[in-house]
């Protein structure tokens, strides 16, 4: 049986995609509308790709795809993500 | 001498079999991949549908399917994540049982599951013989981390089409991508041309 794990475990694969570190970023969920950090979010990785899933109420967040040279990144289960970036 | 070669050389020639698809590598365990939660589904509340494109449906409950008239088959099965499980065993109801009457122009089927899981193919490749339902396997119930209480079995496809905890089969005019289909994964999964990633 795969046991999911939590939003660390996808660090890795979204540091390769995004500049910052997404682990710490906020978000709402598209579904039920609870914010949290991506830290937390339930994460299913014995999958053909990675999935995942709100804590509260199993919403697909995202969903991520790695082929040899390309990534598929789908957020729409993401009401928003907020990132945290350098002062400008 | 012998130190320099590899254990995964001989891994790889142990692996060599007319029936392994290209890239595949042979398991003798049943791996478990999930996108989500295994559904507990509820056998007295359990349905099975198809609806045709134009809006005609035809259901199974449980006892309904059981009566069916089922194939007892051994299919090879090939993972997109490479491993491949050879002579696995299975008792379930042809799709060709299950479409038997039911008249549609349809070219494409999108399977739904529970848990929302969705998965799309040409209609051809779910008649002629290709594609069950399946309850059993390995001579015993299905098991829910296995797609339990039915799958779909897709076995000349790669085996994300063949959608775990399966629910029912929409027959479509227009080909919809599935859960995987949207992202990055082949729309249609011949794992003997090593369909995993979509072209564009």
């Amino acid at each position: 049986m795969s046991v999911p794990l939590d939003g660390n475990a996808i660090a890795g694969a979204l540091g390769e995609l995004f500049a910052v570190d997404v682990s710490v970023a906020r978000l709402e969920c598209g579904g039920c509308g609870m914010e949290g950090v991506v830290a937390e979010v339930v994460v299913y990785i014995d999958a053909p790709g990675v999935v995942a899933r709100c804590r509260a109420c199993d919403n697909v967040l995202f969903r991520l795809v790695r082929a040899p040279d390309r990534a598929w990144l789908d957020l729409r289960g993401v009401a928003y993500l907020r990132l945290r970036t350098t002062s400008t | 001498m012998a130190g320099i070669v590899s254990p995964g050389f001989f891994g790889r020639r142990r692996d060599a079999s007319p029936r392994l698809p290209p890239g595949q590598y042979l398991v003798r365990d049943f791996p478990v991949l999930s996108a989500g939660p295994t559904p507990r589904v509820n056998l007295d509340t359990w349905e099975f549908r198809i609806a045709t494109e134009t809006g005609e449906k035809r259901t199974w409950d449980w006892p309904a399917f059981q009566a069916l008239p089922a194939d007892d088959v051994t299919v090879d099965l090939h993972c997109v994540t490479k491993w491949s499980k050879l002579a696995t065993s299975w008792r379930g109801v042809s799709v060709d049982t299950l479409l038997d009457g039911i008249e549609t122009d349809a070219e494409y089927a999108l399977v739904h599951a529970f848990g929302g899981y969705t998965t799309n193919l040409p209609l051809a490749d779910l008649r002629g013989g290709k594609a069950w339902v399946a309850y059993g396997y390995d001579g015993a119930d299905l098991t829910p981390e296995h797609g339990g209480p039915a799958r779909l079995l897709v076995p000349h496809l790669y085996l994300w089409k063949s959608a775990k905890w399966v629910r029912g089969i929409d027959l479509r005019r227009t080909d919809e991508r599935g859960f995987w289909e949207q992202l990055g994964y082949h729309n249609y999964g011949d794992p003997w041309l090593e369909q995993r990633y979509s072209a564009d």
